[in-house]
């Protein structure tokens, strides 16, 4: 029994390496997982295809009793065989409409792999995300409607490279464990000798039942989940799960502080939104190296009486102790610190490197936007979109056949059909049963053809009038959402200061979203134009791959004096800034250059020249004058996409 | 799915249940948005609400749940059925539950509206209508999750649908109008997208719920959660009473609410407020006053005050509120601050 959790325990005394615990932690999420799958919703697995991540999925399917349905979902399957619908081949041998289970419903008792699930549609999303919510698929398609039961678990393949590329987050937000394997080495996890017991597993999927958990731990996981900001109550429910099954495959009916402590390393630390109140760092310089988030000297929880505990820097060794004296104390939550202190020490070990970096105030380096391996999107065809019902129509030119509704307007004339049949004297024997489909029964799925636009903001926050600029930029931006819902357009932000070029706002189509990503931006320091330049195209240009038409939209006065290597000077900024325009003029965007100074200057405008951008000074760049200007673009673009 | 979670084991979210309970004391208010985090029970409200509402009767076997009560169903073969002395119509009725039809993601519109029969064509070379999700939800809710990822069509057709409380297809050389009544409930988080403005207007109520940040409604949030998983019956049993307590509140403010009175003073309250906030035309007043009568009968008050306006000013109107990019605080404080200035507080 004792060898199971041996794992993760053995290599958290090994901490101070960030490596084999980021694995140690993987295995334990991959028991977990095994023990109680549908429970814990999944797993959120970023990681590149390889011998890593394919010795996970081993490891997991190995812990999973013998012929769970491991099934792995491709990214763009239909809704067809995702939820189920008419069994075509059925019905027409059959003449009688036959219904058929998708996916989803085939999983059941199982557990899905969404492939590539970074670029998970979000419509794919929520759908998943449903039968997740509800354990059973609800079907009512193509003229059948079905209700099965799905209860699943998933394991979200996520081989994002950036920030922006993520696992839609209505799905992450319902997967138990996140874990990020992107800089596990594969020799690391080839020496590790983990001693994970299928059979301790299995029991401990008898005894999960059984587990019950004391008012306190519940307290510490909560209290943890809420100074770490994850704001969403699943992360606490599945905290919670994720603790009863650490007890379970101990062997125990209680919950103790060590499965706490697990569970909040393995489910709420990689959530973490912010430091414990208290413990925010003050801002340092973003040249300043992220801290160890697993360092032997992990920062102190804000509490007095806490750092005295070994128990701080190893969550894998607390003491079970820890929580008696604090037990059955008054009700009030902040009288359990020591056992609060430990899950919520161990919670924030498990905060990723980067994400602490952020947390604390600083987004040092320049997120791009750019994203690799997405050459396959180029083919952004006619026949994609939305579906709009259909029509009918032979399906010529590319048009798809809608095989229900052709089938539907063949069906009432059936009998007709095989009367008119026998009295010419044509049936044979084998025609009896088949379906007549004759070219007026012809339908064509109609798809909404329109591309979609996306309008990138590209917006100079250096020097004195950024403020003003972003502040035009950002009602802009707003006025654009509040009335492009019915065009389904969306928009992205991006700005430039002192030495980089920095995302603000993803493409999005929320107000909220907007909203909260441009409250309070920052102004002010050198303009990097080229830098700029350079990641707006390439936002553009990821837009463009997936089949949407982007705008850019320049608020600058053309006035570079930071080269893309940070250097400040004026010559060499400019000479590259130009070099960036020609850049972007060969891709072909549809480009506006808004010259926001006071008086038209000539460098914006050659700027603009050089880009095949618009050229349109607008001293003042109000937000309503820019959003006509931009729509009016965008209606052009459109048109040509 | 079995058991649904008891709605009065709902911990805080007071605004989003008590907007559920006007809508089911009063479906003329309208439906109810939910926008809001996840995790926060938005889903589980309203799935709660079914178990909750108390039976209604109907002609047996009518696919539109007709009520034989009423002088002029909708549907054709009811309308066809003899009415006796006391206005009833005769024919076989059955107690039911209140249908909340779930409409899934992914429905293609012939499921929603109703098609052909596509047994009957194929087997037996019939031509006949087969009721679509629109007629089952029909005196009762039609749930739409993750509203703002619906497929542009099926909005266009819930929103003619959800105004005009009838629904006509013609398809397939069918030609079938039949009623669909129904409350339209939508729950969706704000971050994946706006909702069309239309649509945004056929729901009568939108709140907006968060999740709570205060430790002890968390833990208890869990708990609770917890306890219903291990063993949801036992957990339902619990409630039960407390359950049975908000349906006979329903029940209650149904019989009272065609007696409440809505005072001139309150009448021209609720038409300044709305003058104020700039709401365009009658259906925020119409709202704002079938809301507040609704809440009235909840409280078993026989008159309609101007408490009982502010406490359904925000849910009636926020959504209605025309966008300024000048003003960048949220509706709800526009509201407040609307409600703050006319009754002077």
């Amino acid at each position: 029994m004792a060898a199971a959790p041996a794992a993760p325990e053995a290599n958290a005394d090994a901490d101070a390496d960030a490596t084999p615990s980021t694995w140690a932690a993987a295995v334990a999420a991959a028991t977990l997982m095994a023990i109680d799958p549908v429970g814990l919703g999944g797993v959120n697995l970023r990681a590149l295809a390889g011998p890593v991540r394919d010795r996970w999925l081993e490891l997991l399917a190995g812990l999973l009793p013998a012929g769970t349905p491991l099934r792995r979902v491709p990214l763009h399957i239909n809704d067809e065989r995702l939820l189920g619908g008419l069994d075509l081949a059925a019905t027409l041998r059959t003449g009688r409409p036959v219904a058929q289970r998708g996916v989803l419903a085939e999983a059941d008792g199982g557990v899905l792999l969404m492939a590539m699930a970074e670029r998970l549609p979000a419509a794919t999303s929520a759908r998943l995300v449903a039968v997740l919510d509800a354990g059973e698929v609800l079907v009512a398609r193509d003229g059948v409607s079905l209700q099965h039961p799905a209860r699943l678990g998933v394991v979200a393949l996520d081989e994002g490279a950036t920030v922006e590329e993520c696992v839609p987050p209505g799905l992450m937000d319902r997967l138990a464990f996140h874990l990020d394997l992107a800089d596990v080495s594969w020799r690391e996890v080839a020496d590790a000798g983990f001693a994970v017991d299928a059979q301790a597993v299995a029991a401990a999927r008898v005894g999960l039942a059984r587990v019950r958990i004391d008012d306190d731990l519940l307290q510490a996981l909560c209290g943890a989940a809420l100074a770490l900001g994850t704001g969403s109550l699943r992360a606490s429910v599945l905290a919670l799960r994720a603790a009863g099954a650490a007890a379970a495959l101990d062997g125990r009916d209680a919950v103790n502080a060590d499965d706490a402590a697990l569970a909040a390393r393995l489910v709420l630390g990689p959530r973490a939104t912010r430091l414990p109140p208290g413990d925010a760092a003050p801002p340092e310089s973003a040249a300043e190296p992220p801290p160890e988030p697993d360092s032997s000297d992990p920062p102190e929880p804000p509490s007095p009486d806490a750092g005295s505990d070994d128990a701080d820097a190893d969550p894998g060794v607390a003491e079970g102790n820890d929580n008696e004296q604090s037990e059955s104390d008054a009700p009030d939550p902040t009288s359990h610190e020591p056992l609060d202190d430990v899950v919520l020490a161990a919670a924030k070990a498990a905060i990723p490197a980067g994400l602490l970096a952020l947390l604390q105030g600083q987004a040092s380096a320049a997120r791009s936007a750019g994203a690799g391996g997405r050459a396959g999107q180029l083919q952004a065809s006619r026949r994609r979109g939305r579906p709009a019902g259909a029509r009918r129509g032979e399906p010529r030119n590319g048009a798809r056949l809608n095989v229900i509704e052709t089938l539907r307007a063949a069906a009432p004339w059936q009998r007709v059909r095989r009367g008119e049949i026998t009295a010419a004297g044509q049936g044979d024997g084998n025609s009896a049963g088949r379906i007549q489909v004759r070219a007026e029964d012809f339908h064509v799925t109609r798809f909404k053809q329109r591309s979609e636009t996306t309008t990138i903001f590209a917006i100079d926050a250096s020097g004195s009038a950024a403020l003003h600029r972003l502040a035009e930029a950002k009602g802009a931006v707003e006025l654009l959402l509040a009335d492009c819902y019915v065009r389904r357009d969306r928009v992205a932000v991006l700005a430039f200061r002192g030495k980089v070029a920095e995302v603000l706002l993803p493409p999005t189509r929320s107000l909220v979203r907007a909203k909260r990503s441009l409250a309070g931006l920052p102004g002010g320091g050198g303009t990097p134009l080229a830098a700029g330049i350079d990641a707006a195209a390439q936002l553009a240009d990821a837009m463009r791959r997936r089949g949407d038409t982007p705008v850019i939209v320049f608020l600058t006065d053309g006035r570079a004096n930071i080269a893309r290597d940070g250097t400040p000077g004026r010559v060499l900024a400019d000479a590259q800034a130009i070099e960036a325009a020609r850049q972007m003029r060969a891709a072909r965007f549809t480009v506006l250059l808004v010259d926001t100074s006071q008086q038209p200057q000539a460098g914006a405008q050659r700027l603009a020249l050089e880009m095949g951008a618009r050229y349109l000074p607008l001293p003042n760049a109000d937000a309503n004058a820019l959003s006509r200007s931009v729509r009016v673009l965008a209606a052009g673009a459109a048109t040509q996409g | 799915m079995a058991v649904p979670f008891p709605f009065s084991a709902i911990v805080g979210q007071v605004e989003m249940k008590l907007a559920i309970l006007i809508a089911a004391t009063d479906p003329t208010v309208g439906g109810v948005l939910v926008f809001g985090d996840r995790g926060t029970g938005k889903s589980t409200a309203v799935r709660a609400l079914a178990a909750l509402l108390p039976k209604m009767r109907v002609v047996a076997g009518c696919p539109y749940g007709c009520d034989p009560a009423s002088a002029s169903p909708g549907c054709e073969a009811c309308r066809a059925l003899k009415v006796d002395a006391h206005g009833q119509r005769i024919a076989k009725t059955a107690l039911v539950p209140v249908p909340v039809v779930d409409l899934p993601l992914g429905a293609t519109e012939d499921r929603v509206v109703g098609a052909l029969d596509l047994e009957r064509a194929l087997s037996q070379g019939v031509k006949a209508f087969e009721p679509g999700l629109l007629a089952r939800a029909n005196r009762g809710f039609l749930y739409v999750d993750e509203v703002n990822l619906l497929e542009d069509h099926l909005v266009d057709l819930l929103i003619d649908v959800a105004a005009s409380g009838e629904n006509v297809v013609e398809r397939e050389g069918l030609s079938v109008r039949h009623p669909a009544r129904f409350v339209l409930v939508g729950s969706g988080n704000p971050e994946e997208g706006e909702l069309r403005p239309q649509l945004l207007d056929r729901f009568g109520l939108s709140l907006e719920v968060k999740t709570p940040e205060d430790l002890p409604s968390r833990i208890e949030v869990v708990r609770r959660r917890d306890a219903f998983e291990r063993g949801p019956e036992a957990f339902t049993e619990a409630w039960r009473k407390e359950d049975e307590r908000v349906r006979k509140r329903i029940v209650k403010a149904r019989a009272l609410l065609p007696s409440v009175v809505v005072p001139d003073a309150t009448l021209e309250n609720a038409a300044r407020l709305c003058m104020l906030l700039g709401t365009d035309g009658l259906r925020g007043e119409l709202t704002l006053m079938r809301a507040a009568r609704a809440l009235a009968a909840l409280d078993g008050d026989e008159v309609v005050t101007d408490g009982h306006l502010k406490q359904v000013a925000a849910p009636a109107l926020r959504h209605r509120l025309r966008r300024s990019p000048l003003d960048d605080s949220g509706s709800t404080v526009r509201v407040d601050r609307a409600v703050a200035e006319l009754f002077g507080e």
